[in-house]
């Protein structure tokens, strides 16, 4: 049976240019970093594309997102701009944050990305209020919470998720579940198998995504996104996943074995996609090609962007502490 | 301008009535509101507002400080003007990286593309409920960039700050003191401290960032807020039967905090005694006689003075809370200790 029937043609190279976005431009910071030329941090995405391009992909302009620590995948899925992004993770007045944010702090309010948050599930009960803002307004309108596998034992999931439950709060709960929090495994912290099994807890539905098939991830969100529409309330989704990279900067993952790894890359979101689009959209491997050629041009735009970009003055330090009063 | 005489709970309840009428933003979010049959928060000042405004805009939640705090920070990020309250003051420290990782950085962190413009309203001091009920926290938030904070001492302030808060566009913590709530119309404190004020029915804001000379003199400076301007109050009346007149200000916002009376004051009576509910250590109160020193220290005949609660955290035994927070005869003793130097 052929995957991609439920989705616009549109759509689907759509979001495989944005997966490929993403990776491209993780990879590019990677080695720039190795360079040393990127300051402070880095938390990468390269493993988890297809959740953050399958859920964006199912949210309107007006919704908003609210994103982690390592937030570049979510961002470049909700279509910010990579020269933001780019130079706000090289500390440039440029940056989408004005460079007061950095790596792990990025907003960009003109796609409705709230600023994302170094604290783990920080943002759970921050996207529930959100979520309570649109339904006191009557806006038709949807918050999006992404956290960690990590995020599920830490005490805000579990007050924000239940506020939201018994609120019917129009948000979904977006666990990414990349099997570690730090080096830490995820099976050694949890009694359960399934961190969406804790959604029952909440009496909300809780479901268990494959969040390497960006298809699988779009499908669920819109289901949920729309239950959420509809005033029915918040859903937890878990999309087992995997990064490839290590926790952040320095750490080359010795607590996994290669061959878990390997694993997880044979099922890797992008070239299935890839497959996808010319088995069964006829897309030519010529098409295809042109696709990555031109994120990769972005990327590398992008960044040349960064790197020329001029420093914050010294008085934005001081600046924005304090909102003005009209 | 009609007025009523109001206890602060009224005054507050009023003010919170006129913010929810004024503007459909405005709504509160905290444990035990508006639940029928409920006694309208912590100490009552939310008490009939669920009749008017609706179990949706009187938000009860369940015991979830993350969350209330939380909920709160994303509502104001999406345009809403929440106020959330903590049933206690001490129980803020549940949700503490709400206010201070979340509601204090996101404007900055995000170069000012968003805003949090919510009011934390915690009621603080010692009540003989020990250690965990009875914190003055303002040193806990005065530290963290990004916050205002406000400590009424009177009904007539506290509405009109609270209005003021609310309309501010940053996040304002909004403490008030049990003992000062009074007793008319709700629950009643043993040893209220309370007096009945006239406050104008209508809507009208105290700006945030200003001090009030509450007596004048010129012998000696009593700096003081809450419940501790009341006690430096009856001291300086102690004093003046004394021969000595202090002059009293009431500190009402610590942040952003009004310099210019204090160091006038300074400069005036030579002599500066501060009086803090707060612990001595990292009060309030050291950071004011820091910045006293700096701008006023040729003009001073002795060193600032503090009285403040000891460091120790807060006994429930009637006779030890005594001992703990400071009384008018302490304050009259350290301003005659501090002339005689």
């Amino acid at each position: 049976m052929k995957k991609l029937t439920r989705v616009p043609a549109d759509s689907a190279r759509e979001m495989f240019r944005r997966m490929v976005l993403i990776r491209r431009f993780e990879d590019h910071l990677y080695a720039l970093f190795l360079q040393g030329v990127v300051p402070g941090t880095l938390h990468q995405y390269q493993g988890q594309e297809a959740v953050a391009v399958g859920v964006c992909t199912a949210l309107h302009p007006d919704d908003v997102i609210f994103s982690t620590h390592r937030p570049v995948g979510h961002f470049l899925a909700r279509g910010s701009a990579a020269r933001g992004i780019a130079a706000e993770i090289m500390g440039k007045a440029a940056g989408c944050s004005g460079g007061k944010g950095g790596q792990m702090h990025l907003t960009d309010m003109s796609v409705g990305a709230m600023p994302s948050n170094a604290i783990v599930g920080a943002n759970i009960p921050i996207a529930t209020g959100a979520a309570l803002g649109f339904q006191l307004r009557g806006q038709d309108r949807v918050a999006v919470s992404f956290f960690g596998d990590g995020a599920s034992n830490i005490g805000a999931f579990h007050e924000g998720i239940n506020l939201a439950a018994v609120k019917d709060a129009p948000v979904i709960f977006i666990c990414e579940n990349n099997q570690y929090g730090a080096s830490t495994a995820i099976s050694s912290m949890m009694r359960i198998a399934n961190i969406a099994d804790r959604a029952a807890a909440y009496g909300i539905p809780g479901c268990v995504v494959d969040g390497m098939d960006v298809l699988a991830v779009y499908q669920a969100t819109l289901e949920a996104v729309e239950r959420a529409r509809q005033g029915k309330g918040p859903t937890l989704l878990e999309c087992k996943t995997y990064r490839y990279a290590g926790h952040s900067r320095g750490d080359p993952g010795g607590y996994r074995s290669p061959e878990e790894v390997q694993l997880w890359r044979e099922r890797d979101p992008i070239p299935h996609m890839r497959t996808l689009l010319t088995k069964e959209l006829g897309l030519s491997e010529a098409e295809v090609k042109t696709i990555e050629h031109t994120c990769q041009s972005e990327v590398e735009e992008a960044v040349e962007f960064a790197r020329k970009s001029p420093e914050p003055e010294k008085e934005e330090t001081y600046r924005h502490v304090f909102a003005e009063n009209q | 301008m009609s007025t009523h005489e109001m206890t602060m709970v009224e005054a507050l309840r009023d003010g919170l009535r006129v913010a929810l009428r004024s503007d459909p933003a405005v709504f509160l979010i905290g444990e035990d509101l508006g639940v029928p049959g409920g006694f309208g928060g912590g100490f009552t000042v939310t008490l009939g507002l669920a009749d008017e405004f609706g179990h949706a805009r009187v938000m009860d939640t369940p015991i979830s400080e993350i969350a209330i705090l939380g909920a709160a920070v994303g509502a104001a990020l999406v345009g809403m003007r929440p106020v959330a309250e903590m049933q206690y003051g001490d129980f803020v420290f549940c949700g503490m990286d709400q206010v201070v990782n979340q509601a204090a950085k996101m404007h900055y962190m995000s170069n000012g593309q968003v805003s949090v413009p919510m009011v934390l309203r915690l009621p603080v001091g010692a009540s003989a409920r020990g250690a965990q009920h009875s914190q003055s926290s303002e040193a806990w938030f005065m530290h963290t960039p990004g916050l205002k904070v406000v400590c009424p001492s009177n009904p007539y302030d506290a509405k009109g700050l609270l209005l003021a808060a609310i309309r501010d566009n940053n996040p304002v913590v909004f403490l008030e003191h049990k003992l000062l709530y009074g007793a008319k119309g709700g629950r009643k404190e043993s040893s209220s401290a309370a007096r009945l004020a006239s406050v104008p029915e209508e809507d009208y804001e105290v700006p945030l960032g200003t001090v009030a000379v509450k007596r004048e003199g010129s012998d000696l400076t009593l700096l003081a807020n809450m419940l501790m301007l009341h006690r430096a109050m009856e001291a300086a009346e102690e004093l003046a039967h004394r021969g000595i007149q202090a002059e009293v200000i009431d500190l009402r916002c610590l942040v952003p905090l009004e310099m210019e009376p204090l160091i006038a004051s300074a400069q005036k009576t030579g002599r500066v005694l501060i009086v803090e509910e707060d612990n001595l250590t990292g009060g309030w109160g050291a950071e004011v006689a820091a910045r006293l020193s700096e701008a006023a220290f040729f003009y001073l005949d002795a060193p600032i003075t503090r009285v403040a609660a000891p460091d120790t955290p807060a006994p429930a035994a009637p006779v030890l809370e005594r001992e703990y927070v400071p009384s008018v005869e302490r304050v009259v003793e350290a301003a005659v200790r501090l002339l005689a130097g």
